[in-house]
């Protein structure tokens, strides 16, 4: 990698720890594909959730076991209603419909609207590819 | 699953070794030798459960990303996909059960590049996307653990301020 940047490898290593520990770098390592693993059951769970209460249950999404993501993001209505996404990994489709009764339950959200949407086909799945400006980059980074 | 594979990838999602030889460090953690975990990795790879050995960037870190949602004739979807899949700026593109049935993730360099990508899959494929950007962030990504074991947390990283416009050219190990 060194070689194909003109970098030293110590220069490499060092941006990639300080790219880590400022949090640009969410997470360094392998990187696993769930259908491959058996985890086939992979659904997108939307909330209508009333604005003043989605970072509470934005957080308790978040501290669930098997919620692998939680993100707020804008409604577009009336297309579009639901302002709280999280992610769900199951083996099966009736683990994961399970498993959404049990968070309906457990958190009180029998009244709030929601839908799943199961992924069917994978069309493309890969790493970001960011797309760089060639002056302003590195030394804001490294400073 | 072996025991060697299970533990390669439930513990190196995050914290790979940062040194000149990380298969060696792996290798000695896991009580095993540096070819047997570069086979092992490059197997992985071939089978497909591992994408790649590399970085995941925290959202809107870099460039301007957002997850895009389209709703597709069944006997549409694979061409728009296609069209879709074709542009670098798309690295997931999934077909989900729902009238909007075609969800994608794209991330460019800055906001105007991501809305001319977005407005022209739009002109191209004849069909509405509709963009829904991150607006918050509620879990930290740690990865994902392949046992019945209880997820690990680690404490936030608190955000520094980093020049966002400053991007830097990364490779990916693929």
């Amino acid at each position: 990698m060194g070689e194909q940047l003109g970098l030293s490898e110590e220069t490499v290593i060092e941006t990639l720890s300080q790219m880590q520990s400022a949090g640009i770098i969410r997470r360094l390592g392998v990187i696993v594909r769930h259908h491959e693993l058996g985890y086939r059951a992979n659904a997108m769970l939307v909330w209508d959730v009333p604005d003043d209460q989605v970072d509470t249950l934005g957080q308790q999404l978040s501290a669930e076991q098997k919620v692998t993501l939680c993100y707020q993001r804008p409604r577009i209505k009336p297309r579009w209603p639901y302002n709280l996404f999280s992610m769900i990994h199951g083996k099966s489709r009736d683990e994961v419909m399970a498993y959404v009764d049990d968070l309906v339950d457990k958190l009180a959200l029998k009244d709030t609207p929601y839908e799943v949407l199961f992924s069917l086909q994978r069309f493309k799945q890969c790493g970001a590819k960011y797309i760089v400006q060639e002056n302003a980059h590195q030394q804001a980074v490294l400073r | 699953m072996s025991s060697l594979e299970q533990r390669l990838l439930n513990n190196y999602q995050r914290n790979f070794p940062l040194v000149p030889e990380p298969y060696e460090q792996l290798a000695s953690e896991l009580g095993s030798d540096s070819q047997t975990v570069r086979d092992l990795l490059a197997e992985l790879l071939m089978r497909g459960k591992v994408s790649r050995v590399g970085p995941v960037f925290k959202p809107r870190m870099l460039g301007s990303s957002t997850l895009a949602a389209m709703s597709v004739p069944q006997e549409m979807l694979t061409e728009v996909a296609t069209l879709v899949n074709g542009y670098p700026e798309v690295n997931h593109n999934y077909e989900r059960e729902h009238r909007l049935n075609l969800w994608f993730v794209a991330v460019a360099a800055d906001q105007e590049k991501l809305e001319q990508v977005l407005s022209d899959i739009e002109s191209r494929s004849g069909y509405e996307v509709m963009s829904l950007p991150l607006l918050k962030e509620y879990h930290i990504d740690l990865g994902f653990r392949m046992d019945a074991g209880d997820k690990q947390r680690l404490p936030a990283v608190r955000n520094r301020i980093i020049p966002t416009a400053a991007l830097i050219r990364l490779c990916t190990v693929h």
